[in-house]
């Protein structure tokens, strides 16, 4: 999967690297390509690799390059497995899977939903939701001041209950949202710093709350 | 307002001293206890139902100033042998108190509770986890404050106690982690449950990096409760002396048996350790861990939960027992909701009524009649909310 995406990235960014320069108008960090060979860039603007311009324009070489940019990038960014890490420790219920639409038309912009539309829907929805869970189960992400997290009362987000919102919570003299409540638990039994209610953070931990009842049908104003 | 009032009208309205409800409550509670200790069983139940009688009149449905007995004649009504109290305070979790002072305040809490039995229970049972990531200076201060208990106090270690240095700064604190000792007639054995195969090892975790994986009920990273071998063998062998019709009490910290295997409320040899406690009449084990109200019978032994003075935990979604009674859903609003301590009352033939002081609430009893019956008599009160 990873292969033919990445090498075409790479090749893209290669591509694309002088406009994109002068587009920028600054300076770039990367050392300056050597004569007689071409910089290849990674879309993250800022790995490179020194290619000899008479190298092979083969998919073997193509390959080597992607390979020695991805090695880079992964050296650098050691926490790049945060997704494997969180869900070995927590268990995040996975999103529905879409899978019986590949191949079926009408239903994307594009045309056709192929087998990569179908992983991009689930990789990116359940990234959120494990995000969501870092950040339900580290007192530090929240803020707290006493070192208490979410999962110290709900683990696995137990008695969050996210069907029953909104609902009339009589201890806030009005009817609550999940996110009043998740706000409510942050500045109280937390004691951390409330959230926004579209901080990147607070959007994340309503999906952990909200994957974790997949399959619960809602029912709004339950007490 | 009674600076608008005149002298004389204060004199006529003779307001002595502005109570708040709560003080009422705690005051009417505290005086029905001490009444009903006093009591016979026929006048326990007079009381008991004129309370009722008084409520239903009130039209009160949630009787929050006029408390309502559900509990407590513990006085052996034959006359013969008296039993005996135990009071149990459980799962604090300290941090060090610049961490977090919420959890030392809730600590101090239990112990004035103990403190204030009269007549002071013959021991208090300290069910584990007195320290949150078991740091020397948690379990430090949490000796501290037990020793301010007037009652001799048996300790037993949890998961939270053990995993930052391996139960040694537990072990120089409070000595054994595994020990037997015999009170009027009944053997009691405290276990610890919560050994665990190292995972730590192969992963090249610190000492804190293990103590914080172990520290979440939901990781799974870590491994399942157990007592293990060695301690099951000393297990037999303490109890090769005592002779089946002895009343045997068993403290553990993780429940002895098996209810939700994802959040260790489990111990892994579990049926093993039943085994060894078959052949006696009376067996109960008394476990903390669970934070909650949790009731279970597996043949002749009888299991009781403990609450934590910390938080409480929701219940598992699957693997309730059938004879537990939940406790109230805890009300995120009320601090101190679904937390507290408790006492135990052991009759003359070793089964116990376990009593839940749940903070803020009316007390949960658990009798050995509701569990010996199998659910059929002296069914605890029910919760208004129970879990989703």
């Amino acid at each position: 999967m990873k292969t033919p995406a990445l090498l075409a990235l790479a090749l893209l960014a290669a591509s694309l690297h002088a406009s994109a320069q002068d587009a920028a108008g600054t300076p770039q960090q990367s050392p300056a390509p050597a004569s007689g060979t071409t910089q290849v860039k990674l879309c993250d603007n800022k790995t490179t690799v020194q290619v000899p311009k008479d190298a092979p324009k083969t998919r073997e070489e193509g390959q080597k390059i992607s390979d020695s940019l991805m090695a880079q990038w992964k050296a650098a960014n050691p926490g790049k497995d945060w997704v494997q890490a969180e869900v070995e420790a927590h268990q995040v219920v996975t999103p529905e899977d879409n899978s019986k639409l590949v191949g079926t038309g009408q239903s994307s912009t594009y045309g056709t939903v192929t087998q990569q539309d179908v992983q991009v829907w689930n990789n990116e929805t359940y990234k959120m939701a494990v995000y969501g869970s870092t950040v339900f189960h580290s007192s530090d992400e929240l803020g707290s001041d006493i070192a208490v997290s979410c999962d110290m009362c709900h683990p696995r987000a137990a008695n969050t209950h996210p069907e029953t919102y909104p609902k009339f919570q009589p201890q806030l003299g009005r009817v609550a949202l999940l996110r009043d409540m998740i706000n409510w638990c942050i500045e109280h039994p937390v004691r951390g710093k409330v959230l926004a209610p579209d901080d990147p953070k607070m959007r994340a931990l309503e999906a952990y709350i909200l994957a974790q009842r997949k399959g619960v049908p809602l029912d709004y104003g339950k007490r | 307002m009674s600076h608008d009032l005149s002298d004389d009208m204060n004199d006529k309205l003779k307001i002595p001293h502005i109570r708040s409800v709560e003080t009422r409550h705690l005051e009417e509670r505290e005086a029905l206890f001490r009444g009903l200790r006093n009591l016979d069983r026929r006048a326990f139940l007079k009381a008991s139902g004129g309370a009722a009688a008084a409520a239903v009149a009130a039209g009160v449905t949630y009787p929050f100033h006029s408390f309502l007995p559900i509990n407590v004649a513990y006085a052996d009504e034959s006359g013969a042998a008296q039993g005996f109290n135990f009071a149990y305070i459980s799962d604090s979790h300290l941090y060090v108190k610049k961490t977090n002072e919420r959890f030392v305040r809730q600590l101090l809490r239990a112990v004035d509770d103990v403190n204030s039995l009269d007549p002071q229970p013959d021991f208090v049972l300290y069910g584990g986890d007195l320290a949150q990531l078991g740091r020397r200076e948690e379990l430090d201060m949490g000796a501290q404050i037990l020793k301010s208990l007037k009652a001799p106090v048996h300790m037993m270690a949890g998961e939270h106690d053990w995993y930052y240095d391996i139960g040694e700064h537990w072990n120089t604190l409070f000595g054994p982690e595994h020990y037997s000792f015999d009170h009027k007639g009944v053997h009691f054995v405290v276990l610890m449950s919560v050994h665990e195969k190292d995972f730590w090892s192969a992963r090249g975790m610190s000492p804190a990096e293990r103590m914080h994986t172990v520290a979440g009920l939901d990781n799974a990273v870590q491994s399942a409760f157990e007592v293990g071998a060695p301690q099951r063998e000393w297990l037999k062998q303490d109890l090769d002396k005592v002779s089946a019709s002895t009343p045997v009490i068993v403290f553990s910290h993780s429940p002895l048996y098996k209810l939700y295997r994802p959040w260790n409320f489990w111990t892994d040899d579990a049926e093993d350790v039943q085994a060894i406690l078959q052949r006696f009449d009376h067996v109960t084990v008394l476990h903390g861990h669970t934070h909650q109200v949790l009731t279970n019978r597996i043949g002749n032994i009888q299991f009781h939960g403990m609450l934590s003075t910390a938080w409480p935990w929701p219940y598992a979604p699957q693997g309730l027992p059938a004879l537990t009674v939940q406790m109230n859903r805890p009300n995120p609003f009320d601090a101190n909701d679904g937390l507290g301590d408790g006492s135990v009352a052991v009759h003359p033939d070793g089964l116990v009524d376990k009593l839940y002081n749940l903070w803020n609430r009316n007390p949960m009893q658990v009798k050995a009649s509701y569990l010996s019956s199998g659910g059929k008599s002296d069914i605890p009160v029910a919760p208004t909310l129970s879990s989703y």
